[in-house]
């Protein structure tokens, strides 16, 4: 009992250390590696940012309207006791921005790329094509690691804007539709009650949450071992690990923000 | 006889996993633009043997010496200008299945070197040429054979003019008629670019077409090196067993406890 927890804390701090590592890794790549004229491929970032971006924004589209039409309607039947429908807007917009936007794509975004990063790069380790990068002198970190993290950097918050306007889309079908509030007046409350603060600590949130999907992806997927059920584990254990803390570090920066004010 | 220079030299190299000596205590030295050929059984070490050289892990014991630099210990960096002076063919080819076969062939130039793309495209020809391979360029690895997907492993590992050649078990898997391709190809890769080739294997009918010299491995020892005549003459059992194919010998199925050193005194 003792023995096997000692062995799993020790397990768990091999993988902190593991992942840090690969963060410095990555960040040596990003800043110092084009100083020595070693830059990851602008082709592969690109390709990346299709692949992230573009390719789940449907996903997220519908994932995130959905949850606005969700959130309207419990909260008007809340709201309506007390007359006060119209904070509808203002309700779905803040709960979107500050946290339900940020969160829910970046589950999606674990969900879709995350596990397919740790399946990739697992099935690329055990057929040996790490092993053969490295003997070719390719760094594996910057020709696979780097492109995926910086697309991930960039296109969550992206996404992350979008699952907010789509969401908010969501609370207008409900509030115009079965609120019979008028769609200006809407608009307007939402924009009345909502600040930037509410746009950018939910923004701050995409940018760490997207860095904890593209570790953690390409850590288990560059560390997976075995065949074809290392790919699995690796896989499950991407998006299992990447929930966990994302949802963590959400609490982490929610309470960051709540108490310095932001 | 002219003195012969060494370029890949093992030194009292051993290596554990997990507390058992795979590599035990291995010296040997491979000249330049020679075929040198590493044989035994599955499990002897013979592909650890192949990792401890291209560096992919560390001896515990020991030293590997490349072309006169320790590579034992050495950082990243230095290991990977090692590394730009050979090439290597996995077994299972290895080939990036995201790429295609003109990408996966160029990648070892665009990486490492600063040529122009129309002429990196002219090189990756040649050596798609050079394996028999002209015409493939924009096919998909899991769109061609196993032996193709061989050969283009080999037109990669070839691309940056390599002065060594490491093949991991480059025939398993084929057929007779594209195994003795593949064994064509190593020889005149040795015979016509003076590249040195370090070819693992088990397939005995490789082994006398294309060795100059050959070592067999067992249970992390070296059993014997010599060139393939010695070879076949050898009155060593485990080699006789080994070039036989035979179930019964020294090199004993069920009787893996049982230490090479004391076959060897008998």
């Amino acid at each position: 009992m003792v023995s096997s927890l000692g062995s799993s804390i020790i397990a768990i701090y091999r993988s902190v250390v593991g992942v840090l590592t690969l963060f410095v890794n990555i960040l040596y790549w990003i800043f110092i590696g084009p100083f020595k004229g070693k830059v990851a491929s602008r082709q592969s970032i690109f390709y990346q940012c299709i692949f992230v971006g573009l390719r789940s924004a449907l996903i997220v589209f519908f994932v995130t309207i959905f949850t606005g039409i969700v959130l309207a309607m419990q909260s008007a039947y809340q709201l309506e006791r007390m007359g006060a429908t119209l904070y509808v807007a203002a309700l779905v917009a803040v709960s979107l921005c500050r946290e339900l936007g940020p969160v829910l794509t970046a589950l999606v975004i674990a969900g879709r790329v995350g596990s397919a990063i740790a399946a990739e790069l697992g099935t690329m380790k055990v057929s040996e094509q790490i092993e053969a990068l490295q003997l070719m002198a390719i760094n594996p970190v910057r020709f696979l690691a780097v492109p995926r993290f910086l697309a991930l950097f960039f296109m969550q918050p992206c996404l992350t804007v979008l699952g907010n306007i789509s969401g908010m889309i969501g609370g207008l079908l409900v509030g115009t539709g079965s609120l019979k509030i008028n769609s200006d007046l809407y608009i307007q409350t939402t924009f009345n009650y909502l600040e930037l603060k509410d746009i950018y600590t939910g923004l701050i949130k995409s940018f760490v949450f997207a860095m904890v999907i593209a570790l953690i992806g390409c850590y288990e997927g560059l560390n997976t071992k075995g065949g074809a059920e290392g790919v699995g584990k690796a896989t499950t254990r991407s998006v299992v690990i990447s929930f966990i803390l994302i949802i963590l570090a959400d609490c982490v920066l929610t309470s960051i923000f709540y108490f310095s004010e932001m | 006889m002219e003195e012969k220079e060494v370029i890949i030299s093992l030194r009292n190299v051993s290596k554990y996993f997990q507390g058992k000596k795979i590599i035990d205590n291995i010296s040997l030295d491979i000249y330049r633009s020679e075929t040198f050929v590493i044989m035994g059984c599955s499990g002897s070490g013979k592909s650890t043997l192949l990792r401890l050289m291209t560096g992919v892990i560390e001896p515990d014991e020991g030293s590997v010496i490349i072309k006169g630099k320790n590579i034992t210990g050495i950082s990243v960096e230095e290991l990977d200008d090692v590394r730009r002076s050979f090439g290597m063919l996995f077994q299972y080819s290895a080939l990036l299945d995201s790429l295609t076969v003109e990408e996966n062939v160029s990648l070892p130039l665009r990486e490492h070197t600063k040529l122009a793309e129309d002429i990196i495209r002219i090189i990756v020809k040649m050596k798609l040429s050079l394996v028999g391979l002209r015409g493939y360029e924009s096919y998909y690895p899991s769109q061609i054979s196993g032996g193709m997907r061989k050969r283009v492993g080999l037109a990669r590992a070839i691309a940056l003019d390599p002065a060594i050649v490491f093949y991991d078990e480059p025939t398993s898997g084929l057929d007779p008629v594209v195994g003795g391709v593949i064994d064509k190809l190593i020889k005149d890769l040795s015979s016509k670019l003076l590249i040195t080739s370090v070819v693992v294997t088990h397939d005995m009918q490789s082994v006398f077409n294309i060795a100059d010299r050959v070592a067999m491995v067992h249970k992390g020892q070296v059993v014997i090196v010599g060139d393939v005549a010695t070879i076949k003459n050898t009155k060593n059992p485990y080699v006789q067993q080994f070039i036989n194919g035979k179930p019964h010998g020294p090199i004993d199925f069920f009787k893996e406890d049982i230490g090479i050193k004391e076959f060897l005194e008998l």
